[in-house]
C-alpha cells in the first residue's frame, strides 16, 4: 500500500522523527485512514527507527487510536451515568436498525461504525454522542435517526 | 426559583478581557510580587487535588534547570466535568495569559495545551485565538504556546501520564517523586495546572489578591466553576463562591426529589440526602474537580455504582495490580451479591479490597475508586443487594 507510506512519510517530515512526535503522527494516520492498519504501523516503526512493538502498545493503550478497520465516519455515544439515565440505550437501538449494524459493528458500505465511548463531557445536554470529531447532544431518537440520515445521503 | 442562598460569581466568564494591559501591569511586578499575590489570594489546583497553585509556581521557579515548561491540562475526563471545554470555547484568551503570567514566572520558553481528543471540534477556533493571542503578546514576552491532542485515555488527566503521553509514549503514570515541579515534561521542572487554575490565576493579576480571598472560607478561597448535571432541572456550568453547604445546593439544583448527590465525578464521594446538611463544598468538606450529579429517588445507586466501574475498569492503565485487578474484582463482586450468588456480607470483603486499592494504586485513578465505591455501597447497602 504505497498511499499509506507516502502519508506516514509526510507525517514524518511534517512532525518530525523523535519517539516525542509518535502521537502526531498516529493521530494524523487516523485522521485520514480512520484506523492503524498493520502496514501503517510497521511503516510508522521504519521511518521512526522504533520497535514495531513500541508502536503498537502505544497506538493500543488510545481508545481514539483504532487499530481496527473503522468506516468512514465512527459514531461513538458516550455511555457514562448521565447519557445512560438520559436514554442513551434507546440512542444507540435506533442507530442499530437504522445502519443495520450492532454496537462495535461496520456497515457493508464501510461508511459508519458504531462504538460506545466514555465520558464526552456533555453531561448537562445528555444523550450525546461524537460522530468523527464532530459533537452532537440533547438526543432524543428522532434527531438521532435524523442527522445519522443527513451522513449517509449527503456526506 | 430564589437565588439568595448560593452566591452567584462573575468573574470567569465576564467577556471584558483586556489581556494585554492587564499583562503589562502584571509584568510591571518583579516574580517574587507575582507568586505573593497568587499566595496571598489562596488559590488552590481547580482539578481536584488542591494544591496551592502559588507554591507550585514557587517550587519550580527554584528548581535550577536550563529549561522549563507550562503546561496546561485540558483534558478533562471525569464524568460530569465539561467545565473546561466551556472556558475553552468562551474566554481562551484568558487561559493563554495565565499561562503567560506563569511563563514569566518561572520562565519559560514554552507552554502547552493538552487537550482531550473527544474536544478535537474545538481546535479551529483555539487556534484563531491563539494566533491571535501570539501576535498580541510579541513584544512583552518570549513565549509560545502549542497545542497538544489526546486521544481519548482519561488517565492522561494524571499528571505524570499526561508527561508520558506528550513525550509520544503510553499514559502510564510515572513514581513519585520526583514531582512535576522537579522533573516533568522532558524531565524538567513543569508546572501543570487546570485550564479553570489558569484563569483564576490570571484574574488573581487582574483583581488583585484581596477580590479573590474576600469569597469562600480559610480553607477554600474563592469561587470555583461547577458542572451540575444529572436529576437537575437547571443543568449547566456555574460559577458558584466556595464553602456553600450542600443541601442550599439541592434546594436550588434539585428537582425536589433528590436522593444522593455525587460531588467530584466517579473519583469522587456520594452524598445522601441524610447528610446533605452537615456537607461543605470545598477542601474542609467535600473536594471537588466541578462535577455535581444529582440523582433523585428513580435512580438506582447499584447502577450508578456498576457505571462507574466499568468506566474504571476501562480506563484503569493496567500497569498496577491493586488498580487493573481491584477493579475487575469489584465489578464481579456487586454483580454476585445482586444476583445472589453471594451474600450481602461478602460487601465488606469488598470494602477492605477497595481501601486496599486505595493504599497501594499508583496513582488517583486507583486510590480513588474507594471514595465512590465505599460511599455508595456505604449508604446504599441495600439497594446493592435487593
Amino acid at each position: 500500500m504505497p498511499e499509506v507510506q507516502e502519508l506516514v512519510k509526510s507525517l514524518a517530515d511534517k512532525y518530525g522523527r523523535k519517539r516525542e512526535n509518535l502521537l502526531h503522527i498516529l493521530q494524523g494516520i487516523v485522521e485520514q485512514e480512520r484506523y492503524l492498519s498493520d502496514t501503517a504501523l510497521t511503516e510508522v516503526a521504519r521511518e521512526l527507527d522504533m520497535s514495531a512493538a513500541q508502536v503498537y502498545g502505544t497506538a493500543t493503550f488510545y481508545t481514539f487510536l483504532d487499530t481496527e478497520p473503522r468506516g468512514k465516519y465512527v459514531i461513538r455515544v458516550c455511555r457514562t451515568i448521565t447519557c445512560d439515565m438520559k436514554g442513551k440505550n434507546q440512542i444507540i437501538q435506533a442507530i442499530e436498525d437504522s445502519l443495520k449494524i450492532k454496537l462495535g459493528e461496520t456497515s457493508h458500505n464501510k461508511k459508519f461504525t458504531l462504538l460506545e465511548t466514555n465520558c464526552l463531557g456533555w453531561c448537562h445536554e445528555g444523550p450525546a454522542m461524537l460522530i468523527n470529531d464532530q459533537a452532537y447532544t440533547n438526543l432524543n431518537i428522532d434527531k438521532a435517526i435524523e442527522i445519522i440520515t443527513d451522513y449517509a445521503t449527503n456526506k | 426559583m430564589t437565588y439568595n442562598k448560593l452566591k452567584r460569581v462573575d468573574l470567569i466568564f465576564h467577556e471584558d478581557c483586556e489581556c494585554r494591559q492587564v499583562l503589562e501591569k502584571t509584568f510591571a511586578k518583579s516574580n517574587d510580587e507575582i507568586v505573593n499575590d497568587i499566595l496571598e489570594s489562596g488559590l488552590k489546583g481547580r482539578g481536584g487535588a488542591g494544591f496551592p497553585t502559588g507554591l507550585k509556581w514557587k517550587f519550580t521557579a527554584e528548581q535550577p534547570a536550563d529549561e522549563r515548561f507550562v503546561i496546561c491540562n485540558a483534558d478533562e475526563g471525569e464524568p460530569g466535568t465539561f467545565k473546561d471545554r466551556e472556558i475553552l470555547f468562551k474566554v481562551p484568551s484568558k487561559v493563554f495569559s495565565g499561562m503567560a503570567v506563569c511563563a514569566k514566572v518561572i520562565g519559560a520558553k514554552k507552554g502547552y495545551i493538552y487537550l482531550r481528543g473527544e474536544y478535537r471540534f474545538l481546535l479551529p477556533e483555539l487556534r484563531k485565538a491563539l494566533d491571535a493571542f501570539h501576535r498580541d503578546i510579541k513584544d512583552l514576552l518570549d513565549f509560545e504556546i502549542l497545542i497538544q491532542m489526546g486521544s481519548g485515555a482519561y488517565i492522561c488527566g494524571e499528571e505524570s501520564a499526561l508527561f508520558e503521553s506528550m513525550e509520544g509514549k503510553r499514559g502510564e503514570p510515572r513514581n513519585k517523586p520526583p514531582y512535576p515541579t522537579v522533573a516533568g515534561f522532558r524531565n524538567k521542572p513543569t508546572v501543570i495546572n487546570n485550564v479553570e487554575t489558569l484563569v483564576y490565576a490570571f484574574m488573581i493579576c487582574k483583581h488583585g489578591p484581596l477580590k479573590f480571598k474576600e469569597l469562600g472560607t480559610s480553607d477554600s478561597r474563592g469561587s470555583k466553576v461547577f458542572s451540575v448535571s444529572g436529576d437537575t432541572p437547571i443543568p449547566g456550568i456555574y460559577e458558584l463562591e466556595l464553602g456553600m453547604s450542600l443541601d442550599n445546593f439541592v434546594e436550588e439544583f434539585g428537582d425536589g426529589d433528590t436522593k444522593a448527590v455525587q460531588v467530584g465525578g466517579a473519583a469522587g464521594f456520594c452524598v445522601p440526602r441524610k447528610k446533605l446538611k452537615e456537607t461543605i463544598i470545598g477542601f474542609e468538606g467535600v473536594p471537588t474537580g466541578g462535577s455535581m450529579k444529582v440523582f433523585n429517588s428513580s435512580r438506582s445507586m447499584y447502577n450508578v455504582l456498576h457505571n462507574y466501574l466499568e468506566f474504571f475498569e476501562e480506563e484503569s492503565c493496567g500497569q498496577c495490580t491493586p488498580c487493573r485487578v481491584g477493579c475487575q474484582q469489584l465489578i464481579k463482586g456487586i454483580e454476585a451479591v445482586k444476583k445472589g450468588e453471594r451474600k450481602g456480607a461478602y460487601l465488606d470483603q469488598l470494602l477492605k479490597l477497595s481501601d486496599t486499592m486505595k493504599i497501594a494504586s499508583k496513582c488517583g485513578l486507583g486510590q480513588s475508586v474507594a471514595n465512590s465505591f465505599s460511599s455508595i455501597v456505604g449508604n446504599f447497602r441495600e439497594e446493592m443487594i435487593y
